[in-house]
């Protein structure tokens, strides 16, 4: 999903990255305060982000021949709220674009908006919205890990589309394109991440009950759990 | 193996069927260049619709060769595999030390009011 550095024209540069700004500033505080009322929670921040950061960086093949990556944004959306993961989002992809030239610094912006804010977003919504419905934990995480993913590249086609409209098809014969580029071969490596993220979430469900609690993630009705919780809570 | 273990190898080899299905059916075989990154075709796919188009900035610092590029991906995966591993290392660590704590204190509370005392269950 990286637009590569300079392949945007400077008006949509400029837009995208005044649209994901307000997200990163507000993100940036919500982070902070996180941090300073929960300080037992920099460690899962910290896991999340390098979750991002492990995701990211695994290319993976799909059906379609060509190879893309996950963006691991789903899981912290779910653990933390979406606003944190678009500070962590884009600090995996800064790190990308000053590093690796994957990415860039004048399509920052567009990237950000894209997996740091509407992937989160939309992970965050699909998960939020099947817990309303009494669906089961990890089968809500699977989908809005899933959704955050697929999104993603969503979003991308859609920015290389505006920017680039095909000059028979116009804006939607452009989406097909990108689509077909991105969307589709980022369908199996959703399902990957999907999976992934349900296989942390199962270890922190194990490891971290309390933490989950408090993030409401898990709900504590089960007496069993509470004197998890308690032990947990007595020796932190 | 426990039920748990089992279910997260299980995960584990979804994950990895999803990656080498792709490559064991030869599904790259019809382009030129197979398994390329999507990010590449998308920059073919502009310069196909615009022609014209310029990349207007260039990456101010670019890894000099494809070896380089490799480290710093896997550099960038072993950091965030690192934190994790270390997340839950730490976890473990901490509970089994409160396992072995409060065993302790049970066998203490045992010795000093007899058999009769209800056992905190865990």
């Amino acid at each position: 999903m990286h637009i590569a550095e300079g392949f945007l024209p400077p008006v949509h540069a400029v837009a995208w990255g005044v649209a994901s700004a307000p997200f990163v500033v507000h993100g940036a505080r919500s982070l902070i305060r996180e941090v300073r009322e929960h300080p037992e929670s920099t460690l899962l921040l910290g896991a999340s982000g390098a979750f991002t950061f492990v995701l990211s960086a695994l290319k993976l093949p799909s059906v379609t021949g060509s190879c893309s990556h996950p963006t691991g944004t789903g899981l912290g959306a779910i653990l933390f709220r979406p606003p944190v993961m678009a500070v962590l989002g884009t600090i995996t992809l800064l790190f990308q674009a000053l590093l690796l030239a994957h990415g860039g610094l004048t399509t920052l912006g567009a990237n950000v908006f894209s997996m740091a804010v509407v992937g989160p977003w939309a992970g965050y919504g699909v998960y939020r919205l099947l817990r309303r419905y009494g669906v089961p934990l990890m089968v809500a995480v699977f989908f809005g890990a899933f959704a955050a993913d697929l999104s993603t590249y969503c979003v991308t086609s859609v920015q290389l589309a505006l920017a680039f409209p095909d000059p028979a098809g116009g804006f939607l014969g452009a989406l097909g394109k990108f689509g077909s580029i991105f969307a589709v071969t980022q369908i199996p490596l959703a399902v990957s991440e999907g999976l992934l993220t349900v296989l942390v979430m199962r270890m922190l469900v194990q490891s971290s009950r309390g933490e989950l609690t408090r993030l409401g993630v898990l709900v504590t009705s089960v007496a069993g759990r509470k004197t998890a919780d308690s032990a947990e809570a007595v020796t932190r | 193996m426990s039920r748990n273990a089992k279910i997260n190898t299980l995960l584990l080899a979804l994950v990895a069927a999803l990656a080498v299905i792709p490559l064991v059916f030869g599904l790259g075989d019809h382009k030129e260049e197979p398994f390329a990154g999507a990010d590449a075709e998308a920059e073919t796919a502009i310069t196909e619709i615009d022609p014209d188009y310029e990349p207007w900035f260039s990456p101010l610092y670019e890894p000099p060769s494809g070896e380089i590029e490799s480290a710093l991906f896997a550099l960038q995966a072993a950091l965030g595999a690192g934190v994790i591993a270390y997340y839950f290392g730490l976890r473990r660590g901490r509970r089994q030390g409160e396992t072995r704590a409060l065993e302790r204190l049970r066998a203490e509370g045992d010795l000093g009011d007899g058999a009769g005392s209800p056992r905190p269950r865990i």
